[in-house]
């Protein structure tokens, strides 16, 4: 590991100032970034530690919650009206991880974690554009199984590890950020970037930017969502796929729904075609397999990784049969 | 910066770069949380922060500055003054939860804190509901244990254990 200085924040201005520089970086529970900078993937000159910072949920006037970037993945998925309002949401976050991990890892940090594709990982022996701009990308001839089928690049095909961003993309949440020009929010969408030509990349923050929260709007039919993560083994591995969705009937017509897919893409992805094409129109196998086939008529599989068009195809089904069997 | 490690006081390390589970055993000789892949894939350094469970290897041991921890090694100490060993080893033993041992202290201290989530309230992703009371069935606790691998596939044994100290404790 390179050697870093290593400085706790009290507050958000203090942290700002001391996150200014180019070389530092925030520390959440440090469970992705302390692996990163001992496998000298990342070398920060300074960590700025910013779990004392915002680590509450509170209700917003709206009838959402405002969730601080300090809060704990654990206390985010075991809060009640989590649990009771956006099961998807508590379900995706279990779904991620180990209990150790999740006691350890904050909300911020699971937003800026990075991929796991181990190409990016392998610091003495692959080309990576993501870690080494411009070096290549040793995934796209390579062993490319958990690669990405949308929105992947010539440059990169990585896909983003976290299974609580699928939920806060299909919960429209939005983003509070704080940086040396202000405050500002944006769309949780927004936040994650494709590879395009700069796959190094993650995320449109700009530098020495912190996020401070994390706002989920009321959204009261999420009390019917779920997430279903598929994974080669039953638990503690990445997903192969996964499906994070929230569903309204109307009788026996969709009303609503909010579907987004992980596993599959750069970015945590919002599946904008396949529910425009479910809503107002029937809930049935036939409808939900055509809506994956509208999400997924972009698709570039590689070598290995074909297997996820059907997989996604069949996992949303599933879980939109459930829904639809919860809701009605 | 001091932290508190079996309810001893230690001096935190000057290097930054030293993780929690480095300084428990090479700094203080604390050699029952193990480095099995020292990137948080197998639950080895599993070791309790007031009381939670996290993995000790993916933590700087500057972060914890003021926390308790407690470590395999402070189990039977703190329950009854080191002269008997905490139930959860003891129903190990009896149930032959472990073969080599090497994963042992990790699923202990694991087990301990899973029990206090559970006690907490916390779901796991196999709950049904999510908001209804946890039972600690067989399937619950292989989901809310799966961050500790055995290689040696010890695992009937260690539920056993588990399910069997839990339930004197009235948990299940």
């Amino acid at each position: 590991m390179t050697p870093f200085t290593y400085v706790r924040a009290g507050n958000t201005a203090d942290a700002l100032r001391l996150g200014a520089g180019g070389a530092a970086v925030y520390l959440g529970g440090g469970t992705n970034l302390v692996d990163l900078m001992r496998e000298t993937v990342a070398r920060p000159g300074t960590l700025v530690d910013v779990t004392g910072l915002s680590n509450t949920i509170d209700e917003t006037d709206g009838g959402g919650l405002l969730i601080g970037a300090a809060v704990r993945n654990t206390a985010l998925a075991e809060h009640r009206a989590v649990r009771t309002r956006y099961p998807v949401l508590a379900r995706a976050i279990l779904a991620g991880a180990s209990a150790q991990i999740r006691n350890m890892a904050t909300v911020g940090g699971n937003l800026l974690q990075r991929t796991r594709c181990s190409y990016f990982y392998d610091t003495d022996g692959s080309r990576c554009n993501k870690r080494a701009p411009g070096t290549g990308c040793d995934a796209l001839q390579g062993i490319n199984r958990n690669h990405a089928i949308l929105g992947a690049s010539a440059m990169c095909v990585a896909t983003h590890p976290s299974d609580m961003c699928v939920a806060l993309a299909a919960l429209d949440a939005t983003v509070h950020l704080q940086g040396g020009r202000g405050a500002r929010t944006m769309p949780f969408t927004d936040l994650h970037r494709l590879p395009v030509d700069h796959p190094e990349i993650d995320t449109v923050l700009e530098p020495g930017e912190l996020i401070t929260a994390v706002e989920l709007p009321p959204l009261e039919f999420a009390k019917t969502s779920t997430y279903r993560k598929v994974r080669d083994r039953a638990s503690y591995a990445f997903a192969l796929v996964s499906v994070a969705a929230a569903l309204k009937l109307d009788g026996d017509r969709i009303e609503d729904v909010r579907i987004g897919l992980g596993g599959v893409a750069h970015k945590p992805w919002r599946a904008s075609k396949a529910e425009a094409h479910l809503r107002h129109g029937p809930a049935t196998e036939q409808a939900f397999r055509a809506a994956a086939l509208a999400e997924l008529a972009d698709a570039h599989p590689l070598r290995d990784n074909g297997f996820k068009i059907e997989l996604v195809t069949r996992t949303l089904i599933a879980v939109l049969g459930d829904l639809a069997g919860a809701a009605a | 910066m001091s932290i508190t490690v079996n309810g001893s006081t230690a001096q935190l390390p000057i290097d930054a770069r030293v993780s929690l589970l480095d300084f428990l055993r090479d700094h203080l000789q604390l050699y029952g949380s193990k480095k099995g892949c020292n990137q948080g894939a197998c639950g080895a350094c599993t070791v309790l922060v007031d009381g939670e469970r996290i993995l000790s290897c993916l933590a700087l041991a500057v972060q914890y500055e003021g926390r308790k921890i407690t470590t395999v090694e402070g189990l039977a100490q703190e329950l009854n003054e080191g002269n008997a060993l905490h139930a959860l080893q003891q129903a190990f033993i009896d149930h032959d939860g472990m073969q080599c041992g090497f994963c042992t202290p990790g699923q202990i201290c694991s087990a301990i804190g899973m029990a206090t989530e559970a006690k907490r309230g916390v779901p796991s992703y196999v709950s049904g509901d999510l908001a209804a009371d946890v039972i600690l069935t067989r399937d619950e606790l292989q989901e809310r244990m799966s961050g500790n691998l055995c290689r040696c596939g010890a695992y009937n044994g260690i539920i056993d254990a588990i399910r069997e100290t839990l339930s004197a404790e009235g948990v299940e």
